[in-house]
């Protein structure tokens, strides 16, 4: 296979005595789902934040594109290509579902020093954020406010936001979070479709999903990966089901 | 009964240029002065709403900006009064009296004054960007007070308005036609960018500053920018604020018109684009109406305020409106 389009090398972080990343290296590549999971405190968060840039690693690098991004800031991984969605809805609440849209759109595009022209009437941009808006399915809801729209609407909505970026790479933290199974569903026949446009590096507590989805999962306990490999490998492993899968598997 | 907020503003820019208009008819001068007043009080205020408002940072130190407008009016009108030279060590200059000039310099130098300031406090926020701006303010009052060149604690005179051309500027309605003129430009300009890629960037940074990082924008420098902006407006009025009065003194740079600024804002609403304008007009019209009654008249401000503050979040417009406004 190519080389991977994101790469995670020895990346090490820790918070006093306790070691949140304890020497990562994943990659995710072209036209790949990549799971992560684990049990609650096992470092999934924190390690996205270190591939994303809020979080600095101790030591140990990321590279998008075979190019090093460890010194990069947020916003500047972003503007590289990657694509992030939060578990908890990072969205403007007081804004309409478009606006939100059309921030990406600006990120993606011409970026914000734009001063005369009103941003909803400027075609690009609109144009832009309307398409992500159809195909996660929230055209209808594109006037109304964030703050009014059900869970599952801003989860979609989120996930419309890093599709105007057309990142290299889909950053995405629990996307189901919340979700009810038919929400659930809805999602991963969405993600299913898009690994082929960026790869998605998935982190993810409803197994489901992540068995349904995932060409590769890793599992991560204690900041360490104690196993890579295919759903059906990483089901029949010995260790993983000690560590963490237990029953339900 | 709930209307519409443009007939809100259309209504209020028709009474704040009916108001002059009648009392020129009726020959009050004063009342000209003091709508002159409001209007400048407004325009600083929307200058301080782009940071507070679109930006959700509450300076309590946009007097600075205000006080950097006056006393670049008054050094420049001085020089050119007394016939004295303006060393600034590159080059030296007689000063002006020519409005448009002393207008762009004290644009200019706000602006260039923001962005340094802003390089430092915007890396705070809450109580203390709040806290970080006060003190800058204060630091340029103890300043002025202590410049004894240009008046120091006694200020500094301006014997005549300055000029600008085709008008005589020391007719009350003509000097405030100039102001209205302005106020009603820069409102225009406002809402271009309340609706501008940039303004709608800065509106998503005051909601979710992760957000805006994530697809690809720099939070500090959306802020800066909203600072510099938002300094600039407020010095303009400055300069428009001492040549009403035409007399400059510290207390341009004092904490209680860096509040008042704030007071404006919420009494008409945060974010509006038209709040700071109805606030100034209520203001001065309570200044002028309850100081002739009491001396005490802040306690009614004050109750006032509370109202607003407890009952209407989002001031005037919002209270018409029946919207609330921006949450900061």
């Amino acid at each position: 296979m190519s080389d991977p389009i994101l790469a995670t090398r020895n990346l090490k972080k820790s918070f006093g005595a306790l070691i949140a990343t304890d020497d990562v290296s994943i990659d995710l590549k072209a036209g790949e789902i990549h799971a992560i999971i684990g049990p609650n405190g096992a470092g999934k968060s924190t390690l996205i934040n270190q591939i994303c840039g809020g979080l600095r690693p101790d030591s140990g690098s990321v590279a998008l594109l075979g190019c090093d991004i460890s010194d990069y800031s947020t916003g500047a991984r972003a503007r590289a290509g990657l694509g992030r969605t939060f578990q908890i809805s990072e969205l403007a609440m007081e804004d309409s579902v478009l606006e939100n849209a059309v921030l990406g759109a600006i990120g993606a595009g011409a970026g914000p020093w734009k001063f005369w022209k009103s941003a909803l009437k400027t075609q690009g941009l609109t144009d832009r954020a309307e398409a992500a808006l159809a195909r996660v399915g929230l055209s209808d809801q594109r006037d109304m406010k964030v703050a009014n729209l059900s869970h599952g609407q801003r989860r979609q909505l989120e996930v419309a936001v890093s599709l105007t970026l057309s990142p290299k790479a889909f950053i995405m933290d629990e996307p189901m979070a919340g979700l009810g199974a038919e929400g659930s569903k809805t999602m991963t026949g969405f993600l299913d479709g898009l690994r082929s446009e960026a790869p998605i590096l998935l982190v993810e507590h409803d197994m489901d999903a992540v068995f349904a989805l995932a060409d590769r999962i890793s599992v991560l306990v204690y900041g360490k990966i104690i196993a890579t490999g295919r759903a059906d490998e990483i089901r029949a492993s010995k260790v993983v089901r000690e560590a963490y899968l237990g029953d339900a598997a | 009964m709930r209307v519409k907020e443009k007939h809100v503003n259309a209504l209020v820019i028709i009474g704040l240029i009916a108001l002059p208009l009648f009392a020129l008819i009726s020959d009050e001068p004063f009342t000209i002065t003091l709508a002159t007043r409001a209007v400048i009080l407004a325009l600083a205020a929307v200058g301080l709403n782009i940071i507070l408002g679109m930006g959700g940072l509450v300076s309590f130190g946009h007097a600075l900006f205000f006080g950097i407008g006056g006393y670049t009016m008054g050094i420049l009108a001085y020089h050119a009064q007394t016939y004295t030279t303006l060393d600034l060590g590159l080059f030296a200059t007689g000063g002006t009296e020519f409005m448009p000039v002393i207008w762009v310099v004290a644009m200019v130098v706000s602006a260039v004054l923001a962005y340094l300031i802003g390089l430092l406090v915007l890396r705070t926020s809450g109580v203390y960007f709040i806290m970080i701006t006060l003190a800058f303010a204060q630091m340029f009052y103890y300043f002025a007070i202590s410049w004894a060149q240009y008046g120091g604690e006694d200020g500094l005179s301006i014997y005549v308005r300055n000029d600008f051309p085709g008008l005589n500027t020391l007719v009350p309605i003509q000097f405030f036609c100039i102001c209205f003129v302005i106020l009603c430009l820069v409102l225009f300009l406002k809402a271009r960018l309340q609706n501008s890629p940039f303004g709608l960037a800065l509106n998503a940074m005051r909601q979710t500053a992760t957000r805006v990082e994530t697809v690809g924008l720099n939070p500090m420098k959306l802020k800066l920018l909203a600072f510099v902006i938002s300094g600039a407006i407020t010095g303009l009025a400055g300069a428009l604020f001492a040549d009403l009065n035409r007399f400059v003194s510290p207390t341009m740079f004092s904490w209680q018109l860096s509040g008042e600024l704030i007071v404006l804002i919420i009494i008409g609403g945060v974010g509006r684009l038209m709040g700071p304008v109805i606030g100034a007009c209520i203001f001065v019209a309570l200044e002028h109406f309850l100081s002739g009654l009491t001396e005490f008249w802040h306690i009614y401000l004050g109750l006032i305020l509370l109202g607003i503050v407890l009952f209407a979040r989002g001031g005037v417009i919002g209270l018409l409106t029946g919207k609330e406004g921006a949450h900061v």
